[in-house]
């Protein structure tokens, strides 16, 4: 048994304070991911004619993104000036990195998803602009497609750059783990929602996912010392167990799904699942590193004890 | 404008955010070590800014009854009561030490003298340290790195504000700031002012325009908060330090003075009488900022990662 560090503090009281987020935040950091790894779906789908995997990835990602934006709106304390992310353009701040990625990102999106609406009327009445929408789908869906990845990765920075223990102590890994998770997600949606002969891309995608979020996971919390801790412990804990076994089992379902349309879809809500549980355990795992002056003091006063602050060199 | 040292490292902040030939920077140095604990800071700070009450509690921890900085607290006087005597480890001055307090007279104009050093055993083995707390306005201030709307900016005096009708109170700064000052306020829209954005200490900058020092500084009975440029400030506290050294009071520290820190120095610095973490303050902080070249690094390749892996999803035949 390690045992517990010794350190003092100011009555046990916190010293960094947790971010004020709720459910909002971790619930978008799901659903920008899903959304991302979708677009990249589909745009593969269009290219390789796989209609229903592709009409599957457009539809989720405008879905998942739209999700995303009424969740980020609602989380600000002053949801009426949300227009004010797009007064600076700061390359010092994530959350405006990430206003301008999704801004980038979000019409291509919109546009191939309405492509793919005009797709579901008959041919003659795909006239006129309604034909033009349809035409812009590839060309629209093709941008989505290379402008997610950024989508999916910068949350990761986006928690990692604050001074929430668990959260920066990961900034390593934390990219990785969120891509993979995204991954699996949207490999997931795909196997829940599009026909079986298409399903293949899907499948490989989220296995994939699966497997890098998983050994990334384990190497992220290697590197984070004492603050691995709240991924353990509490509510955090409990979600990160959740997620490592629905992950791994929507990832071993997926591959002996054969052509069992019952069992691939099984497979991909437990990758779904998986996935709304590893953000909102990392979430957690940070909010509770925040509240407790251990994961704070102990790093901190370990490096002075060692003679090892942080200073500038020159 | 960006150089060697905008994310970490000491730097000018006003002429970094872009000032041209700004007035000398501003700040506090706190000497906690003359604090009485009369919270005429806090008072003073409340009423200047308006800054609405933060409960009526009891909170048990000696005097402290407002607990932290927060939004609605932007001077917090800490208390912490110890089994100690006042020269920390009793290995200094046996005799009653004067600290510097201004000097009482009694009715007829004479200087009260101080109690005459009694035996060993009537010294006292417990000491009150108490300590003003505020926001550092750090030189690599990472409340305002992370701000997306712009709305914390630096000011010519080198201090760090929030403008209140820009502020969208997206709440990210409050995790990014590595004392835990900044935060969201919350409460009743109708009732209160500025709910749902992001309020902290402004070192009084309507007072800076107009000549005149912070309110606290201003209210402070003992001149423990002194106000003035950053510069003489340091060197004033490297002089306390030495004289309360040579009194024997080998506790005496600075915290934030030095711009070779995590956080490039702060401009609100602390004459401390025992380590940070005892005050609630970081032992060792470090602004996020400067790990975020890094992070994106990172970011960029997982990302291409992502876009590998889809790529190589598709290859092979189908299905």
């Amino acid at each position: 048994m390690v045992p517990e560090a010794e350190f003092t503090s100011y009555y046990g009281r916190q010293i960094v304070k947790p971010s004020p987020w709720e459910a909002d935040i971790p619930a978008y950091l799901f659903s920008g991911g899903l959304a991302a790894g979708s677009s990249l779906l589909a745009a593969g789908a269009d290219l390789t004619g796989r209609a229903g995997l592709r009409r599957v990835g457009r539809l989720g990602a405008i879905s998942a993104l739209t999700f995303s934006m009424v969740a980020l709106v609602h989380d600000l304390g002053r949801p009426e000036r949300f227009v004010n992310m797009l007064r600076v353009v700061k390359v010092t701040s994530p959350m405006s990195v990430g206003t301008w990625i999704l801004s980038t990102y979000g019409p291509f999106a919109g546009a191939a998803a309405a492509a793919e609406l005009v797709e579901l009327l008959p041919p003659h009445r795909r006239t006129g602009l309604l034909g033009l929408v349809a035409r812009l789908g590839r060309p629209a869906g093709l941008i989505a497609g290379v402008t997610a990845p950024p989508v999916a990765a910068y949350t990761a920075v986006l928690l990692a750059d604050t001074s929430t223990p668990s959260w920066h102590a990961a900034y390593r890994e934390l990219p990785f783990v969120f891509v993979g998770s995204a991954a699996a997600a949207s490999g997931g949606l795909g196997m829940l929602a599009s026909p079986t002969r298409e399903v293949g891309p899907a499948r490989n995608l989220a296995v994939g996912g699966a497997v890098l979020e998983t050994i990334m996971e384990r190497r992220m919390e290697r590197s984070m010392g004492i603050t691995a801790e709240p991924l353990h412990t509490g509510k955090a804990g409990v979600l990160m167990r959740a997620a490592k076994s629905l992950t791994i089992a929507g990832a071993a379902g997926s591959l002996l799904a054969g052509r069992s349309r019952i069992l691939a879809a099984l497979s991909g809500a437990a990758l779904l699942a998986g996935s709304v549980c590893t953000r909102f355990g990392v979430f957690e795992a940070g909010q509770a590193s925040a509240r407790d002056p251990k994961y704070t003091v102990v790093p901190q006063r370990e490096r002075l004890e060692k003679g090892e602050p942080v200073r500038y060199s020159g | 404008m960006t150089g060697r040292n905008s994310l970490f490292g000491p730097v000018d902040p006003a002429v970094e955010a872009g000032y041209h030939e700004p007035p000398p920077r501003k700040g506090f140095f706190t000497d906690t070590s003359i604090c009485i604990g009369c919270k005429a800071c806090e008072v003073a700070c409340k009423e200047w800014n308006e800054v609405p009450d933060d409960g009526f509690n009891f909170l048990g921890m000696s005097y402290d009854n407002t607990g932290s900085l927060n939004a609605d607290t932007w001077r917090h006087v800490a208390f912490i009561e110890q089994r100690k005597p006042v020269d920390g480890d009793g290995a200094g001055s046996r005799a009653p030490v004067d600290l510097g307090m201004p000097a009482r007279h009694s009715d007829n104009g004479h200087e009260v003298q101080l109690p005459e050093s009694g035996a060993d055993d009537d010294k006292p083995d417990f000491r009150w340290l108490m300590s003003s707390d505020v926001c550092k306005h750090c030189t690599h201030a990472a409340c305002l790195d992370v701000c997306p709307t712009g709305s914390l900016f630096r000011t010519e005096f080198g201090t760090v504000v929030v403008q209140e009708d820009i502020c969208n109170g997206c709440g990210y700064c409050v995790p990014a700031c590595p004392y835990g000052v900044i935060e969201r306020r919350k409460g009743d829209k109708a009732t209160k002012k500025n709910v749902g954005i992001a309020q902290k200490c402004t070192l009084c900058y309507d007072r800076l325009d107009a000549g005149q020092r912070p309110a606290c500084a201003q209210a402070c009975p003992t001149e423990s908060i002194q106000f003035g440029d950053l510069g003489e400030l340091r060197e004033r506290a490297n002089k306390r330090v030495a004289k309360l050294h040579e009194a024997g009071i080998m506790d005496a520290r600075l915290y934030g003075n030095d711009p070779n820190d995590g956080v490039g120095g702060t401009g609100a610095f602390f004459l401390l009488l025992d380590e940070p973490e005892v005050y609630g303050f970081p032992p060792d902080p470090v602004v996020t900022t400067r790990d975020l070249p890094h992070m994106f690094n990172r970011a960029t390749t997982a990302a291409l990662a992502l876009f590998a892996g889809a790529v190589i999803s598709f290859l092979g035949r189908r299905p």
